[in-house]
């Protein structure tokens, strides 16, 4: 596979990302957005940041930049993406994942360790993980509280389409445990398209040894598998 | 043509959290103000010029369905004023 991490001006997560997918021997790159998708991107990550400085909305103008046209054609024809923390923000304001992601409960940022429980083992994303493991996984991010009407919560939850919800240490999913205030502790999600997810904490700062935590390999790696 | 200003007001839909609204609620507290709640909101004034009021309004209201709200969370109004 080949990755393009997509940068914006103002994303800060993305050579992290590049160098967590090279570790786990994935091909990737760096690829600037105005110079649009190359032609051989078998993957995409939208990267962790703070695209156009969260103007109007974290990920608002990044999501309506032209290359998320290509971004979306790509995926049409069956791309995998993975949106991290600003990249899924961008996801849900481009439409590609339901919901949204605005001001966590404490008004805060919050940068800290979480802990979340893989709901569904059976994703691209999951698939070397199993249902119930837990895993620690570092956030950081002010507008991460997730937000989606009534009516599809229950559409996401019936379709499994929740990857992962925040719990305690021991995989309990507690509001206690919710660091943001998401709806039903939802920390990751599947897009209509079981090749697309967004995920609020931060795999790719926990893939490389001697970051505290290496549990977010196995997203990436699952992500980037054929 | 003629020109216009369409106040374009965006609030969180009624039930969402607005963590931001509570907090400045509470330094209003602290400052000895009583209230009973307080709701914030986002409001842009686009100049534009159009045929007529109400061609004014459509392409106000296709700029907020597209960028300024986010209809997972938000309600909007729009309020059209001859420059």
């Amino acid at each position: 596979m080949t990755v393009a991490v997509v940068q914006f001006g103002g994303s800060n997560c993305d050579r992290d990302t590049v160098q967590a997918l090279e570790h786990l021997g994935a091909e990737s790159r760096l690829v600037w957005h105005e110079d649009g998708l190359p032609e051989d991107t078998t993957g995409i990550v939208l990267p962790g940041g703070f695209s156009y400085g969260d103007y109007l909305r974290a990920g608002a103008m990044a999501a309506r930049s032209p290359v998320m046209e290509a971004v979306r054609a790509a995926v049409e024809s069956g791309t995998p993406l993975l949106g991290i923390c600003n990249g899924a923000q961008i996801g849900c304001e481009g439409g590609l994942t339901p919901g949204a992601f605005t001001t966590n409960r404490s008004a805060r940022f919050q940068c800290e360790h979480v802990h979340v429980r893989v709901e569904n083992a059976n994703t691209r994303f999951t698939r070397h993980y199993e249902e119930g493991d837990v895993l620690e996984l570092p956030i950081a991010h002010g507008e991460g509280r997730f937000e989606i009407g009534a009516e599809r919560l229950e559409t996401l939850g019936a379709r499994d389409r929740v990857l992962f919800r925040y719990c305690d240490a021991d995989g309990n999913v507690t509001d206690d445990a919710n660091p943001n205030g998401s709806m039903d502790n939802m920390a990751g999600i599947l897009g209509e398209r079981d090749h697309v997810a967004v995920l609020m904490p931060h795999p790719e700062r926990a893939t490389l040894p001697g970051l505290g935590t290496t549990d977010g390999g196995n997203i990436l790696r699952g992500f980037a598998d054929p | 043509m003629p020109g216009y200003t369409v106040t374009v007001t965006v609030r969180l839909k009624e039930g969402v959290l607005d963590p931001e609204a509570e907090t400045t609620q509470r330094a209003l507290e602290r400052l000895g103000f009583e209230i009973a709640d307080l709701r914030s909101a986002d409001q842009f004034e686009l100049d534009l010029t159009a045929g007529d009021a109400d061609s004014a309004r459509q392409r106000a209201e296709e700029m907020t369905e597209r960028l300024l709200a986010n209809p997972t969370i938000h309600d909007y109004e729009l309020a059209v004023d001859e420059r």
